[in-house]
């Protein structure tokens, strides 16, 4: 569907170059969500940029399924762009516009007759939940529903991609999750391939199928969330995976087991089970789990037991078909 | 106070009005397109081109660095090329309009670079022609600073009709000068500079008052 090739983004600024995207390949499939993720000025942003040539790149190929969109002329990008949709951090609404006005703004550019662009908008409003906001002005709404309207209006043009440059970020935890599952709804009933850009692992676990890791403007790693989750391999990889040092997870000194739970019922007692059954005293050292619609997410790290109770303990989450990962701590 | 003279008043009252309400509508009508221009084509505009930018640039800051009274008494010839004549009211509209001009367009400048660099990035991205972000996102956002540069103008032109009266303008600025000035009348002084007072309080008012309706943020 979008397709980016040795994508590298230079700016000039007085006297020095930045490089803010470095030879970046990607290849996102339709109908999927992607995520980029990384720390500030890892580049993402600038790279999303790049996809609807919001940043022209310095040098390298952006496709849009089989178009190459630097040679494109700027009529042609402009019907482009109205085929990726995107949305920001700041929700960027036009204050001095209603609410169902906003959402009418992409058509209007696209040529539609203002009752039509109405009507159309006012659809909208209903699928993303504000239809009973349509004539108040953005000042008046709150973060979550503000960014509600800009998925409505970044949708009103049916467009194919829609792009999420910090969409969450700004948001409360609660009012984030009402809006991933906005997204996923979105990705699931209207197949628009969605292509996310955060700074939280969380975002990413909860509807991305995969991941690109950014560090330094370079893709460090990238794979399906399951397998980047489970055992991360870039620097950068592990740092946003596994718990930060001053997190209540903090630093365990002692070798570890890592088990992941990625979408096994909430309801589940699995540490319960998991001790009666491989009859283990399990020290748990830290955790960091969500219950996502039922579903539980995170981890949970253990001390590491004796070898023969190790046998059992692993035994016992193999056959829960649980993801886990031995984690020797170097005692330097 | 004779009733002549509050006569007289009355009509300077009407003659400001007149040459400050023309004046800057005349002034908006070609400052606005100036202001956009240098705001579009500044090296972060949606235009950018920097020697549009550098040449406008410069002819606005040249005649706005041009004393007002100076201006009115340089362009003299041209004053009377366009409506005939060198005195009375009408004739004042001109040098009026050529002073504000730039101001304008530097009100117009200033009120457009207000408006959130985000936004128009999103109208951008949601494949929006330069014209219709000028048109559709730029001057509405920026609609509520833009009157109130409007106040600021009007207020300034004010200033500028009065000191017409020196050379041969009308309005309450000429009253003002010939009959408080040349012929000592304190009184007659004291009451037109109190409805100038009165005048640009009653602008700022209504504009403030407006800007407050029509502001959405």
């Amino acid at each position: 569907m979008i397709r980016l090739e040795h994508v590298t983004k230079k700016f000039k600024t007085k006297g020095n170059e930045v490089i803010a995207v470095n030879d970046v390949s990607l290849d996102i499939n339709k109908g999927e969500i992607f995520g980029i993720i990384g720390f500030s000025g890892a580049g993402k942003s600038t790279l999303v940029r790049c996809i609807n040539l919001l940043e022209v790149p310095t040098s390298g190929a952006v496709y849009f399924e089989d178009t190459d969109l630097m040679k494109a002329d700027k009529k042609e990008l402009r019907a482009y762009r109205q085929k990726i949709g995107m949305i920001f951090q700041q929700f960027n609404l036009l204050a001095q516009r209603t609410v169902l006005d906003n959402v009418c703004y992409p058509l209007e550019v696209a040529g539609m007759k203002k009752k039509e662009a109405r009507e159309r908008a006012g659809e909208l409003l209903e699928l993303v939940g504000i239809a009973d906001k349509a004539e108040a002005y953005p000042s008046q709404l709150s973060g979550g529903q503000k960014q509600r309207v800009a998925i409505a209006r970044a949708l009103s043009t049916n467009p194919e991609v829609l792009l999420c440059d910090e969409a969450t970020s700004a948001l409360d935890p609660i009012t984030t999750r009402s809006i991933l599952e906005l997204l996923k709804n979105i990705n699931k009933n209207m197949g628009v391939t969605i292509i996310v850009i955060t700074h939280e692992m969380k975002v990413v676990e909860q509807i991305c199928d995969r991941v690109a890791i950014m560090s330094k403007g370079s893709v460090e790693e990238e794979g399906t969330v399951q397998s980047v989750f489970l055992s991360p391999q870039s620097e950068t990889g592990k740092k946003l995976v596994l718990p930060e040092e001053k997190e209540p997870v903090s630093s365990p000194t002692k070798n570890y087991l890592r088990i992941v739970f990625d979408g096994q019922s909430s309801s589940e007692p699995v540490l319960a089970d998991l001790i009666l059954e491989s009859n283990a005293k399990l020290n748990i050292l830290g955790a960091n789990t969500e219950d996502i619609g039922g579903s539980a997410y995170g981890q949970m790290l253990i001390e590491k037991p004796d070898q023969e109770t190790l046998e059992r303990v692993k035994n016992y989450l193999d056959k829960k078909k649980m993801s886990y990962e031995e984690v020797e701590v170097d005692r330097a | 106070m004779s009733s002549s003279i509050i006569n007289l008043l009355l009509q300077g009252i009407g003659e400001t009005f007149y040459m400050v309400i023309v004046s800057t509508a005349v002034a908006y009508l070609f400052g606005i397109p100036l202001g956009v221009l240098v705001y579009v084509t500044d090296k972060n505009g949606i235009c950018k081109n920097s020697i549009i930018n550098m040449v406008a640039g410069f002819v606005i800051n040249v005649v706005r660095s041009i004393p007002f009274l100076i201006l009115l008494v340089a362009i003299l010839p041209f004053t009377r090329l366009v409506v005939g004549t060198t005195i009375g009211s009408t004739a004042t509209i001109v040098p009026l309009v050529v002073a504000a001009v730039p101001f304008v367009a530097r009100m117009v400048e200033s009120s457009l670079k207000e408006v959130d660099p985000g936004v128009i990035e999103a109208a951008k991205a949601m494949g929006s022609s330069p014209w219709q972000i000028i048109c559709k996102v730029i001057l509405p956002e920026a609609k509520p600073s833009l009157l109130v540069g409007g106040t600021i103008t009007l207020a300034t032109i004010l200033g500028y009709s009065a000191m017409a009266g020196f050379v041969g303008g009308g309005g309450l600025g000429a009253i003002a000068v010939n009959y408080g000035y040349y012929r000592y009348q304190t009184d007659v002084m004291f009451v037109t500079v109190a409805l100038l007072v009165i005048v640009v309080q009653v602008f700022q008012e209504a504009g403030i008052r407006l800007v407050n309706h029509i502001d959405k943020r």
